[in-house]
């Protein structure tokens, strides 16, 4: 009967695992307690003077993509351009025009969120920022 | 006790099935709820002008020279951000000058008066009625809205130019860089193009939405017309009905929703 189960070079073997271990690791101990905190997205004045958004603000916090597309779809496709909130309160399906009339502070608002979030919405090629316009 | 196992057996399936059913009852009955809270109406503006299908009538004997249609040219370029560039392999056009020669190109020529072989054509996107562009669109990007109005929806343009090849009035434009440099005055309230799509006349569609008649039709001091050519009663219609008028190019069937008097 011969052994089978003994580990050639034991000791280096282990050694090498544990550096493996470490090197692999090491993003994830070396970042440890550092995470950026979850940026808290500067609401403007005249959005806060406005006191409601289209929906409300739970929903617009997670869902504002969706609308967004559905607001491009049938602004363009079916040429329905006006947008009766939760409210009741209609208002016009402008991303321009709308959204940023009231947040105004696109670097404050959008873009800190979706910096922080990485994500890179193409909107900005073409809507424009009337801050960044002038 | 062989039933007794095996009966036990039985209650805890249906009773795992049971717990296991519920978060599933649970998410269906809140996904409903939702449904009915997030559906907010969407609809018209009740200015918005409506047609069965929107046509202009241009009436070429109130033209003199290219001065007189440089103003509709300007309010349109300028309120759609259409950017001016010097490279006329870039240039972006919604609303443009041609000859008679080049823009009637099927129409007897040779022989044609004076007057029409040197007059500038107001020419623009045909709004056809088979209009060849939203036929070979992969994307779906170039459409036709009920109205008659050809349209382009920009975000889902992947810049592969079938349409320009397609159309055969040359109405459109490619976006060969980003154009926001060369755009001399940025309106804001409406969006600019991105480097690779194209781009052409709307027939004013954001203006229509709340009423206005389009850019150029108000800058022409009556030369352009714009109305319903389905409605026999429309301005249009009354027009082309005592005027004999011409359209570009009609042998090929794309049926323009452009009308020249001449």
């Amino acid at each position: 009967m011969t052994n089978n189960k003994k580990i050639y070079d034991k000791g280096m073997v282990i050694v090498g695992l544990c550096i493996f271990v470490v090197v692999i690791t090491f993003p994830f101990w070396f970042n440890l307690g550092n995470a950026a905190p979850a940026p808290e997205p500067k609401i403007a004045d005249k959005a806060k003077a406005a006191k409601e958004c289209v929906m409300p603000k739970e929903y617009m916090k997670i869902e504002h993509m969706q609308l967004l597309n559905e607001w491009r779809d049938t602004v363009v496709r079916d040429a329905k351009r006006i947008y009766v909130g939760s409210s009741g309160k209609e208002f016009n399906m402008s991303l321009t025009n709308t959204c940023l009339d009231c947040h105004t502070e696109k670097a404050e608002f959008c873009d800190k969120c979706h910096n922080y979030a990485s994500v890179s919405p193409y909107c900005w090629e073409c809507h424009i920022d009337p801050k960044e316009a002038k | 006790m062989k039933s007794s196992r095996r009966k036990f057996l039985k209650i805890a399936g249906v009773s795992a099935l049971g717990l296991g059913a519920k978060p599933v009852l649970d998410v269906l009955a809140a996904s409903g709820e939702h449904e009915t809270t997030s559906t907010p109406e969407i609809k018209k503006g009740k200015d918005a002008l409506t047609a069965k299908r929107w046509a202009m009538v241009i009436d070429t004997r109130k033209i003199e020279s290219e001065e007189d249609l440089k103003p509709m040219i300007e309010a349109c370029h300028k309120i759609h951000n259409v950017p001016d560039l010097e490279n006329k392999n870039h240039e972006i056009k919604w609303i443009w000058t041609e000859e008679f020669q080049h823009g009637f190109s099927t129409q007897e020529y040779e022989f044609a008066d004076e007057r029409v072989k040197h007059l500038p054509f107001l020419t623009l996107c045909n709004h056809c009625e088979n209009a060849a562009c939203v036929r070979v669109c992969p994307t779906k990007a170039t459409f036709k809205r009920e109205d008659g109005i050809v349209l382009m929806d920009f975000h889902r343009c992947i810049g592969c130019r079938f349409c320009m090849a397609a159309c055969p009035y040359g109405s459109r434009s490619f976006n060969f860089r980003d154009p926001r440099p060369f755009i001399k005055e940025t309106n804001p309230e409406f969006p600019t193009r991105s480097k690779g799509v194209v781009e052409k006349c709307n027939f004013c569609a954001e203006r229509l939405a709340v009423g206005k008649m389009p850019a150029c039709v108000e800058a022409s001091n009556g030369v352009l017309t714009f109305g319903d050519l389905d409605d026999p009663e429309s301005e249009v219609r009354k027009l082309l009905k005592t005027n004999y008028a011409i359209r570009r190019k009609p042998a090929l069937g794309a049926g323009p929703s452009v009308f020249y008097i001449i």
